[in-house]
C-alpha cells in the first residue's frame, strides 16, 4: 500500500491547473471559423476547397519544417495555431486565387511574419494578414479578381467586383452612391446571407457573427476590441453619410461588406498582436475602425481593414505599456 | 540650367555648413569632461563587464580606480596581475599581487552517491528550488543541479556533467569573477587559491549534518569524523558544524587528509601523480602511534616535576 | 440579487469538497509527538522544558521569543526526549520537542466538558491575555499570533472583525466541519474576538458553495442573541464562491467594499479578519482554558480511499495520519499540505502536523504533474486571474530580465501567492515560480531602504538636536 518515496512529486504551487491550454484556445477558434468556411465552401464551390486546402496544409508544413529544422526545437504543431492561420489566410484570398499563389501567400505568413519573430506569442503583425497583405500587393490581378458566386454546383462564373470595389469605381467615375447602390442591385439581406463577391470568408456575415459569439461565450476572447471596431465604423460612417449621402457610404453597408466582420472577430481579436488590458483594447479597436473607413472614404484601396489592423498591431507594446489593469489598493 | 545646377550646389552645400555648425555647437554644449586615465584604464581591462570586481562594469571600475587613493579596495579578478600592473602602470599606484583564484563545487552528490527521494516538478532553477524544499535528495546542503551557476557564468567556464549531475568548472575558461559563487544558494561553490600548477585540496561537501543522517543521505559526504583535522600537521583544517574545511593559505597540499578521508570526501587535483593512499596511511598511523607514545612519556615525566613543583611552592 | 465577491480576477478551479459530508472524528495519539517551536510567523519559541521533563496535555512547552511570537503548549502527556533538530515536510531542520506519550493526562484547569460557556469575561484584556496565553494564532494559513492582531497599533481603530469561513481552497473541508459541528463555540469565539477589538459588528463570511454552514450559522446566532448584549451585531453573510476568496485582502473587499493599500493592514481600513477555526480556538482558550493544541485536518483526494475530517494533535507525525487511514494510495504522487492552489508540496512523510496544518491532499500524477512550458500567447488570463489586478506575463518577463525597479514599480510585492496566474496560463509558464522569487528580492530591497531611511531621519534629527543644542536656548513660542 505504501507508495516509494522515489516516486513523490514536489513544485511550488499552485498544484493544479485549469483544463484551458493553448491548444484548447486555439482548437476554439478553429471551431468558431466553421461556420464561415462551410458556408464559403457551400457558396464558393470546390475551388474555395482547394484553396483551403492548400493554405492550411502548407501553414502547418511550413510550421512544422521550421520549428523542427531551422529552430531545432519539438515542433509546435500540436498547439494548432498554424492551422488557424491557415483557415484564416484562407478565407482572406478570393476563391479563384491560383494554388501557389496560397502558397507564397502560406511562406510569407508562416515563414516570415511568425517564424522569423521567433514563433508563436513572438509575432508582432497577425501571420495571415500579413500573408493577405504581401499577396495584395504582389499579385494584384489574382487578388482582386472576384467571382460572383455561383455556389458548390454552379457551373459558369461571372466576373465582378465587391460591392466597396464597385462603389469606390463608381465614385471616381463621378456617380452618387445611391445610384451606385441601386444600379448594382444591392440588398443588406443579400450581404447577410453571402452571395455578394468577395474574399471566401467576407462573404457571410452571420456566419461570422455565430462563431464570434462562441468565442465570447466560451471565454475564448472578450469582446471589447470588437465591439469597438465596430463601433467606431458605425459612429464615424454615420457622421460622414450624414453629412454627405451622395459621397459616402451608409453605416449599415460598412459594417456588412468587406473584411470589417472577418478582421474585427478574427483578426484583431488575436491574442498574440491585440493589447492585453480592456482599455488598451478599446484604444486599438477605435484605430482600427477609424483606419479602415479612412482609407475606405479617402484612400486609392477600396478596402482598407487588413492595413487598419497592420497598423494598429505595431502600436501594440505602446499601448501595453500605456493601459494597465487596475490594481487592487491603488490608485 | 546652369543656374538650376548652382542653386542646387549652393543649397546643399549651405546645409551642409548648417548642420556641421549645429553638430558642433551641441557637441560642444555637451562635452563630458572625463579624466582620459578612465580610457587607459578601461581599455587595459578585459572588457567582459561581468561584475566580478564589485562594480557595475569594466568602466565603472576604471572610472572608481582613477579616484580612489591606492589600488587596494580594486582588483579585477578576471584580468588578473597582469591586467593589474598595467592598471598601476597607468595611475601609477603600487598594487599587492593576489594568487589566481578559481571556483570550486564543494559538492560530489552524484547521482549514484546521493539517491533521489523526491522528483522536483517546478522550474528549473535552484533558486526556485530552495526556497521550496531541502531538494530532491536526502541531503539538505547539496547540489540541486538546477544549473543556476551555468546560466550565470559569463565566460562559459561551467557546465553540467549529465552523469553527475554537478555542474564542472572549467579551469582554463574560469576567471574566479564570483557571479557562481552568489548565483548558488546552497553555497556550495567557493573561490579558492587556485594552487601551484593548479594542485589543490579541498573538502567537497558542505552538509552540516550529524555523521549518520549524513551518510544515509550520501556516500561521498563529509561525516564529520574529524579524522582529517586531527592528522593535519599544518592546522589547515578547521572542523566546524560537523563538516570539515581545509584553509587554502596554511594547506602545504601533502595530501595526508585525502588519504586518511573515510568517504573519499577530500578532493585532491592537479597532482601529477596519483595518490598512494596505503603508503600515506602507514606513515600517518606510525608517526601518531610515535606521537601517541612520546605524550604517554611526556606524561608520566611531566607527573613528577609537578609534584616537585607542588611541594615547592608549599613549602 | 447579484451574489457578492471581491472585485478583481479570481478563477473558478472545480470545488472537489468530495470529504464534505465526513464528520469530525479524532485521531488516537500517537506514540511520540514532535512539536516544532516555531509554529507561527515570526520569533520562534524559546523552550521552557529540558529533557527528561514529564508533562501533561496543556503545559507550556515554549514561551514567546519576541513580541511577534507565540506560546508553545504540550498536546500531550509524556516525557520530554530530546529537543533538536528535526526534518520538517520540506526536509529543511527545524527546532521541535520530541514527546513520548506516556497516558493522556491533562492539566487541572482545563475543562474538559462539552457544556458550552456562553458569559464572556468583563474585561477585553483579559480576553486578549488568555488568547495569549493559549498560543493562538492565525489558522487559515498564515499563523499570524492572535493577540497581536487583537491589539491594533493605536490611533487605529477596528470597524468590523470579519469570520472567514470561506474556505475557497478546492477538498479541503475542515471548516466547513467545525461551522456545522462546532458553530456555537465559533459563533462564541466571534462574540469573544468582537469585545477583545470593541467593535459592534461582526460578519461571518461564506460561500455559498456552503449553503447548510450559512443555515446552521444563521441559526446559531439568532438563539445565542437572548444571552447577552455582546452576541448582537453579528452577521452571517454569503458571498459568491470564487477562490481566492478566503485570502484577507479580497474577503475585505468582498465584505466592505474597501481595499487594503499597498504595504498597508487591513487594521487601516478598519478590518480585522479571522479564520473560523481561530475563532474555535479562541473560545476554548478564554472559556475553557484549552491551548491551543489541536486543530482539524481534511485528509482527502480521489486517489485516497477513506477521506476524512480529523481533529489531530498538534506534532502527530504525518506518517501516523496517513496509516490511521489505511496508508498511502498507490496513485498517489503528490501529497499536500493545504489545499491545491497554495498548499505545500510535502517531501517528507516522517515530518509532523502544526497549529497551521489544515489538510493533506493526495493528487494522482494525472491530476498534479505540470505541463511543459511553451510560448506565450499573450492571451493576458493570467492578468485577468490576477486578484490584486497585478501582470504576471511582465512580471515574469521583468524578473527574467533581473529589472528590480520595474519590478516594484509593476507592483509584484502586491502578489500574495495565490497561484491564480499559473492556473490559468494557457502556455503552462511557471508564473509564480519566477514572481515569487522577484517578490521576495523587491520586498528585501524595500525593507533595506526603509531601514536605511528610518536611519538616515535618525541621524538627522540627532544632528538638528545637537545644532539646536549648542545655538543655545530652544525657541519658546
Amino acid at each position: 500500500m505504501n507508495m516509494s518515496m522515489d516516486k513523490i512529486l514536489v513544485s511550488p504551487n499552485p498544484h493544479i491547473h485549469s483544463a484551458t491550454t493553448t491548444k484548447v484556445l486555439m482548437r476554439d477558434v478553429v471551431i468558431a471559423l466553421l461556420p464561415a468556411v462551410i458556408v464559403s465552401v457551400v457558396v464558393d464551390g470546390w475551388k474555395e476547397m482547394l484553396v483551403l486546402a492548400v493554405s492550411v496544409l502548407s501553414c502547418m508544413a511550413l510550421e512544422y519544417l521550421i520549428t523542427r529544422y531551422c529552430f531545432k526545437k519539438a515542433s509546435t504543431l500540436g498547439d494548432w495555431s498554424a492551422a488557424v492561420t491557415g483557415v484564416l489566410l484562407a478565407l482572406n484570398l478570393p476563391p479563384t486565387t491560383p494554388w501557389w499563389v496560397v502558397f507564397l501567400g502560406a511562406v510569407f505568413a508562416i515563414g516570415v511574419a511568425k517564424m522569423t519573430f521567433g514563433g508563436l506569442g513572438q509575432n508582432i503583425f497577425n501571420p495571415a494578414l500579413v500573408g493577405r497583405v504581401f499577396l495584395l500587393i504582389s499579385f494584384p490581378t489574382y487578388m482582386t479578381h472576384w467571382e460572383i458566386p455561383q455556389g458548390l454546383f454552379g457551373v459558369d462564373a461571372i466576373s465582378g467586383a465587391t460591392p466597396l470595389g464597385a462603389i469606390k469605381e463608381g465614385l471616381m467615375q463621378g456617380a452618387t452612391v445611391p445610384d451606385l447602390m441601386a444600379s448594382h442591385g444591392y440588398t443588406y439581406s443579400q450581404m447577410l446571407f453571402a452571395n455578394i463577391g468577395g474574399s471566401a470568408g467576407e462573404a457571410c456575415a452571420i456566419a461570422i457573427l455565430v462563431g464570434f459569439i462562441y468565442l465570447v461565450a466560451r471565454k475564448v476572447i472578450k469582446p471589447w476590441i470588437t465591439l469597438s471596431i465596430l463601433g467606431t465604423v458605425a459612429a464615424v460612417s454615420c457622421i460622414f453619410w450624414l453629412a454627405n449621402p451622395a459621397q459616402f457610404t451608409d453605416p449599415l453597408f460598412n459594417l456588412l461588406t468587406g473584411g470589417l466582420l472577418l478582421g474585427s472577430c478574427f483578426m484583431a481579436t488575436d491574442y498574440v498582436t491585440s493589447p492585453m488590458s480592456t482599455k488598451g483594447g478599446i484604444i486599438f479597436g477605435i484605430g482600427i475602425g477609424f483606419i479602415t473607413l479612412m482609407i475606405r472614404y479617402f484612400g486609392s484601396y477600396p478596402e482598407g481593414v487588413s492595413f487598419a489592423i497592420l497598423i494598429m498591431n505595431s502600436t501594440v507594446p505602446l499601448l501595453n505599456n500605456w493601459f494597465h489593469q487596475k490594481k487592487y489598493g491603488r490608485a | 540650367m546652369t543656374t538650376t545646377i548652382i542653386w542646387t550646389i549652393a543649397i546643399i552645400s549651405g546645409l551642409g555648413l548648417l548642420l556641421a555648425l549645429t553638430l558642433y555647437l551641441v557637441a560642444q554644449r555637451f562635452k563630458v569632461v572625463e579624466d582620459p586615465r578612465i580610457e587607459l584604464v578601461e581599455k587595459a581591462m578585459p572588457g567582459a563587464n561581468c561584475g566580478g570586481c564589485g562594480f557595475a562594469g569594466c568602466h565603472a571600475f576604471a572610472d572608481s580606480a582613477v579616484k580612489a587613493p591606492n589600488l587596494d579596495n580594486h582588483y579585477c579578478p578576471v584580468g588578473g596581475n597582469e591586467t593589474m600592473k598595467k592598471v598601476a602602470e597607468i595611475l601609477g599606484y603600487e598594487i599587492k599581487e593576489k594568487a589566481p583564484m578559481v571556483a570550486v563545487v564543494r559538492c560530489n552528490g552524484t547521482c549514484d552517491a546521493r539517491p533521489r527521494t523526491s522528483e522536483y516538478d517546478g522550474s528549473i532553477s535552484c533558486k526556485v528550488k530552495a526556497s521550496l524544499y531541502a531538494g530532491d535528495t536526502g541531503c539538505s546542503f547539496g547540489c540541486l543541479g538546477c544549473g543556476d551557476c551555468v546560466a550565470a557564468c559569463k565566460f562559459g567556464a561551467l557546465s553540467m556533467n549529465p552523469q553527475t549531475g554537478l555542474p564542472v568548472v572549467d579551469e582554463e575558461k574560469c576567471t574566479a569573477c564570483g557571479a557562481c559563487v552568489k548565483a548558488c544558494p546552497k553555497a556550495i561553490i567557493e573561490l579558492r587559491k587556485k594552487g601551484p600548477r593548479g594542485m589543490r585540496e579541498y573538502v567537497c561537501c558542505v552538509n552540516k549534518d550529524k555523521g549518520p543522517s549524513v551518510k544515509k543521505a550520501c556516500a561521498n559526504a563529509c561525516i564529520g569524523c574529524g579524522i582529517c583535522s586531527k592528522t593535519c600537521t599544518h592546522d589547515a583544517i578547521v572542523l566546524e558544524n560537523n563538516v570539515a574545511y581545509i584553509d587554502f593559505e596554511k594547506c602545504k597540499l601533502c595530501r595526508e587528509c585525502e588519504a586518511m578521508c573515510p568517504t573519499g570526501a577530500i578532493h585532491g587535483v592537479n597532482f601529477p601523480k596519483p595518490i598512494d593512499k596505503d603508503a600515506i596511511k602507514a606513515r600517518v598511523q606510525e608517526r601518531q602511534k610515535k606521537a601517541r607514545e612520546a605524550a604517554a612519556a611526556a606524561a608520566r615525566q611531566a607527573q613528577e616535576p609537578e609534584q616537585i613543583k607542588k611541594e615547592e611552592s608549599n613549602g | 440579487m447579484a451574489r457578492r465577491t471581491f472585485s478583481i480576477g479570481g478563477v473558478h478551479p472545480a470545488d472537489s469538497k468530495i470529504s464534505r459530508g465526513c464528520k469530525l472524528e479524532y485521531l488516537p495519539i500517537p506514540p511520540t509527538v514532535y512539536i516544532a517551536l516555531s509554529q507561527h510567523i515570526g520569533a520562534p519559541a524559546k523552550p521552557v522544558v529540558t529533557v527528561g521533563d514529564k508533562v501533561k496535555v496543556g503545559q507550556v512547552l515554549a514561551e514567546p521569543g519576541g513580541f511577534m511570537s507565540a506560546y508553545i503548549h504540550s498536546s500531550v502527556s509524556g516525557t520530554v526526549k530530546s529537543i533538536g533538530p528535526r526534518k520538517d515536510l520540506s526536509g529543511n531542520n527545524q527546532m521541535v520537542v520530541e514527546i513520548a506519550v506516556e497516558g493522556d493526562e491533562w492539566m487541572e484547569n482545563i475543562d474538559r466538558s462539552d457544556t458550552l460557556v456562553t458569559d464572556l469575561p468583563e474585561d477585553p484584556k483579559a480576553i486578549i491575555e488568555k488568547i495569549k496565553l493559549g498560543g493562538v494564532v492565525g489558522l487559515g494559513g498564515a499563523t499570524f499570533p492572535t493577540h497581536v492582531k487583537l491589539s491594533p497599533p493605536p490611533g487605529k481603530t477596528c470597524e468590523m472583525l470579519i469570520i472567514n469561513g470561506c474556505e475557497c481552497e478546492p477538498y479541503l473541508t475542515s471548516d466547513f466541519r467545525t461551522l456545522l459541528e462546532k458553530g456555537e463555540q465559533v459563533v462564541i469565539g466571534t462574540a469573544l474576538i468582537k469585545k477583545a477589538l470593541g467593535v459592534a459588528k461582526a460578519t461571518i463570511a461564506i460561500e455559498d458553495n456552503k449553503l447548510e454552514a450559512i443555515e446552521h450559522i444563521n441559526k446559531v446566532v439568532d438563539s445565542l442573541k437572548s444571552k447577552g448584549p455582546e452576541y448582537s451585531g453579528i452577521e452571517v453573510l454569503s458571498l459568491m464562491k470564487k477562490y481566492p476568496e478566503g485570502g484577507e485582502k479580497q474577503l475585505i473587499d468582498a465584505v466592505m467594499h474597501r481595499q487594503v493599500k499597498s504595504g498597508g493592514l487591513p487594521i487601516d481600513v478598519g478590518a480585522v479578519v479571522d479564520n473560523v477555526c481561530t475563532a474555535l480556538a479562541v473560545y476554548e482558550a478564554v472559556q475553557k482554558n484549552k491551548p491551543l493544541i489541536d486543530n482539524s485536518v481534511t485528509v482527502t483526494g480521489e486517489c485516497f480511499p477513506k477521506q476524512a475530517n480529523l481533529i489531530v494533535r498538534v506534532g502527530t507525525p504525518l506518517n501516523y495520519v496517513i496509516d490511521y487511514l489505511g496508508g498511502v494510495p498507490e496513485a498517489a504522487a503528490k501529497v499536500i499540505s493545504g489545499g491545491p492552489m497554495m498548499g505545500k508540496a510535502i517531501a517528507n512523510l516522517e515530518a509532523a502536523t502544526m497549529k497551521g496544518t489544515g489538510g493533506l491532499l493526495f493528487l494522482t500524477r494525472e491530476q498534479t504533474k505540470r505541463m511543459p512550458e511553451s510560448n506565450c500567447i499573450r492571451c493576458g488570463k493570467c492578468a485577468d486571474a490576477c486578484p490584486m489586478g497585478l501582470e504576471p506575463f511582465l512580471l515574469n518577463r521583468l524578473s527574467k530580465a533581473g529589472d528590480m525597479d520595474a519590478l516594484e514599480a509593476n507592483a509584484v510585492q502586491d502578489c500574495i501567492m495565490c497561484g491564480c496566474c499559473l492556473y490559468s496560463c494557457p502556455a503552462g509558464i511557471p508564473l509564480l515560480d519566477t514572481i515569487s522569487q522577484a517578490r521576495g528580492q523587491v520586498m528585501g530591497i524595500m525593507r533595506a531602504r526603509a531601514a536605511a531611511a528610518k536611519a538616515a531621519a535618525e541621524a538627522a534629527k540627532a544632528a538638528a538636536e545637537a545644532a539646536n543644542g549648542s545655538t543655545g536656548s530652544p525657541t519658546v513660542k
